[in-house]
């Protein structure tokens, strides 16, 4: 396997907590602050004293082995779940009570695991779907065709044409999202998060299913994606090439806690985590 | 071509063939053409309003994908809605305009249905699957049975209207005439619907319900329907849509229940039953699922069959039953659905999306 270029190299410095954050994100409020998060399920604790800020344009990592509650956190910062202990802050808003949607309202989007289009509506509907709340029209100027539609279904189809140029997919607009091959089901899942205008992008193992080539691509897009559109990412990932390459701070979470908590450096450096997750012999993971 | 283009060609020629049929009927009708039998007269209003019933569950049962069996519910509600306010401005105020009256009535009909779905509409879209079944089936149920007990009388002389429940075994004794009798039902109200009448009502429920699938809510009601968890994660309000497409969906059946309900001499409540919302839901899927041509293609056969087949009397309903087992496995096997395609790439050639699944 090639040698992984670094595509940052930014300085991690302390936030004003125990945080860390990229040294140009210092001084701004972070896009999330978790504190002490965690969650019961009868009596065990999926995620236990979660503690996270992210800076509003890092690119974060969350990692850990296979039930060590990644995709849990991603569902606690969401409010999928309603978390039985902790807040969650998203630009610094309490997100107590919320529900998913009003939290996605608030800017945060995501990706699934098991990919979740709406696969009986076409490419572009499935992007449209995250406009809803962007170009809005009521249901009597739909029902009607009042010129408010025309103008604002106008708005939103240039709108979806745009952000399906970031992953050159223009020319599959009106295809079935079902019937899309799954490296593309994959990237259009990131489109449509992307098209809610989110300040904090969550993606759920986006590199799951891709091939080298396909993964170095969706590298360098999410970097891309990252500076165009000046937002956050935060990313579960077991491919330690993606997460070594563009993670900026990364957290490693095992059993329910984090255990670790750095720049890619020293996460790769770190025994606990080697002994946890990387392993060690290879040498693949540095 | 694209999706939305596509949509509105369907959206186009669905209704440039409804109002052809409309008008080739009309022609049938003024120049007494043999084929327009005086069966086939008698049904035209009530085969508009099935239609509409059929549209409207579509949105419903196809679009929001929410199965709903209490849709003939909504249209007795209209029904009896229209039958009283049309016979009070008959018979109580005197308006001659018969337009005018139905006008009216419907619109009453529409605002009572429409405000009754979305009262239950926002307990019972809690519940899904067989859930949401059970309780629209039991609503059905009970508004039958509320109408059974209704009385409605109207007073010639001052327009007064008096209405009662039949709460325990005495019949309530109200003056006037009588519009609405209890178990007997409605009669002698006003036959104020027409078949131009029908057929605009059919053209406004297809209007709206196209319009509405193909629009930003529209979107998002599909979206649900597709995929909930992933909708709220795009910050769609759910509750919001589910009611919308059901409110919309029982507004229309109310509009389609004040067509049906002022084209009758009688009508009583136990008409509007669970069979007849079954009845609709067959024309549903027998159509197909989510496809509005299809569900005004079956609605229009299925209301027709059974009096053409009154001659086999008895047997008629066995021939029924054949007929729809036929059609289903006709439409759902492999074998007819590849004959389908064949034909279709012999004539159109290959679609956008299966010459790219070639190419994969």
């Amino acid at each position: 396997m090639s040698e992984v270029k670094r595509r940052s190299n930014t300085r991690m410095v302390p936030f004003p907590s125990d945080a860390i954050v990229p040294e140009r994100d210092l001084g701004k409020t972070p896009v999330l602050e978790a504190r002490h998060l965690g969650i019961q399920f009868g009596g065990l604790k999926a995620v236990d004293d979660f503690n996270l800020t992210v800076g509003p344009t890092e690119i974060a990592g969350l990692i850990g082995p296979n039930g060590a509650g990644k995709t849990t956190v991603f569902n606690l910062l969401t409010k999928v779940y309603e978390p039985t202990s902790g807040t969650v802050l998203i630009n610094g808003h309490d997100t107590k009570g919320l529900d998913v949607a009003h939290t996605c309202r608030l800017g945060v989007a995501r990706t699934f695991q098991n990919i979740r289009l709406f696969d009986k509506m076409t490419v572009e509907e499935n992007i449209r779907i995250g406009l809803h709340n962007s170009i809005e029209y009521g249901m009597f100027t739909g029902i009607l065709r009042l010129p408010g539609y025309w103008k604002k279904e106008k708005q939103q189809h240039e709108e979806a044409m745009r952000l399906l140029k970031i992953f050159n997919m223009q020319d599959m607009a009106d295809v079935r999202s079902g019937s899309l091959p799954y490296g593309a089901q994959r990237r259009l899942e990131i489109l449509r998060a992307l098209a809610t205008g989110p300040r904090l992008l969550l993606l759920d193992e986006p590199a799951a299913g891709m091939n080298p080539k396909e993964t170095e691509d969706l590298m360098e897009t999410i970097v891309r994606i990252r500076d165009d559109f000046q937002i956050a990412v935060m990313l579960i990932e077991h491919d330690m090439r993606l997460v070594m390459g563009i993670c900026e701070g990364i957290c490693v979470l095992n059993f329910g806690q984090v255990i670790a908590k750095g720049t890619a450096e020293e996460i790769q450096n770190n025994p606990v985590v080697i002994e946890a997750y990387l392993g060690k012999g290879k040498g693949e993971a540095k | 071509m694209t999706t939305s283009k596509k949509n509105t060609l369907i959206t186009l020629v669905t209704l440039a063939v409804v109002t052809v049929v409309f008008l080739i009927c009309q022609v049938g009708i003024n120049t007494g053409a043999p084929w327009m039998t005086s069966t086939l007269k008698g049904q035209l209003v009530n085969i508009c309003a099935w239609i509409m019933m059929a549209v409207s569950l579509n949105l419903v049962v196809g679009i929001s994908g929410e199965l709903s069996l209490g849709h003939a519910g909504f249209m007795s509600v209209g029904a009896f809605t229209a039958i009283i306010i049309a016979s009070w401005l008959k018979r109580g105020k005197g308006m001659d305009s018969s337009w005018l009256r139905f006008v009216i009535s419907a619109v009453a009909a529409v605002g009572i249905s429409g405000l009754l779905g979305f009262l239950i509409g926002i307990p019972v879209l809690r519940l899904r699957g067989d859930y949401l079944a059970i309780v629209t089936l039991a609503f059905g149920q009970i508004i039958s049975n509320v109408i059974r007990l209704l009385y409605v009388t109207v007073e010639t002389d001052t327009g007064a209207l008096h209405m009662a429940l039949k709460l325990g075994t005495g019949t309530p004794k109200l003056s006037g005439k009588d519009v609405i009798k209890g178990a007997q039902g409605a009669m002698r109200m006003p036959q104020d619907s027409t078949f131009v009448i029908g057929f605009i009502l059919v053209i406004i429920t297809l209007i709206v319900v196209f319009n509405l699938t193909n629009s930003r809510s529209g979107r998002a009601i599909k979206a649900i329907r597709d995929n909930r968890i992933a909708a709220e994660a795009m910050g769609l309000k759910v509750t919001k849509y589910k009611l919308m497409a059901f409110v919309t969906g029982s507004a229309l059946a109310g509009l389609a229940g004040a067509l049906y309900g002022l084209n009758q001499s009688s009508l009583q409540a136990g008409f509007f039953e669970y069979t007849k919302s079954i009845e609709v839901l067959v024309y549903v899927v027998l159509g197909g699922i989510g496809t509005v041509p299809g569900s005004i293609v079956s609605a229009t056969a299925l209301t027709i069959l059974p009096e053409v087949l009154r001659a086999f009397s008895e047997y008629r309903m066995l021939i029924y039953a054949v007929f729809l087992i036929l059609v289903m496995i006709l439409t759902n096997n492999p074998h007819t659905r590849m004959f389908f395609r064949s034909l279709r790439t012999r004539i159109f050639g290959r679609t956008d999306e299966e010459k790219r699944r070639d190419r994969l």
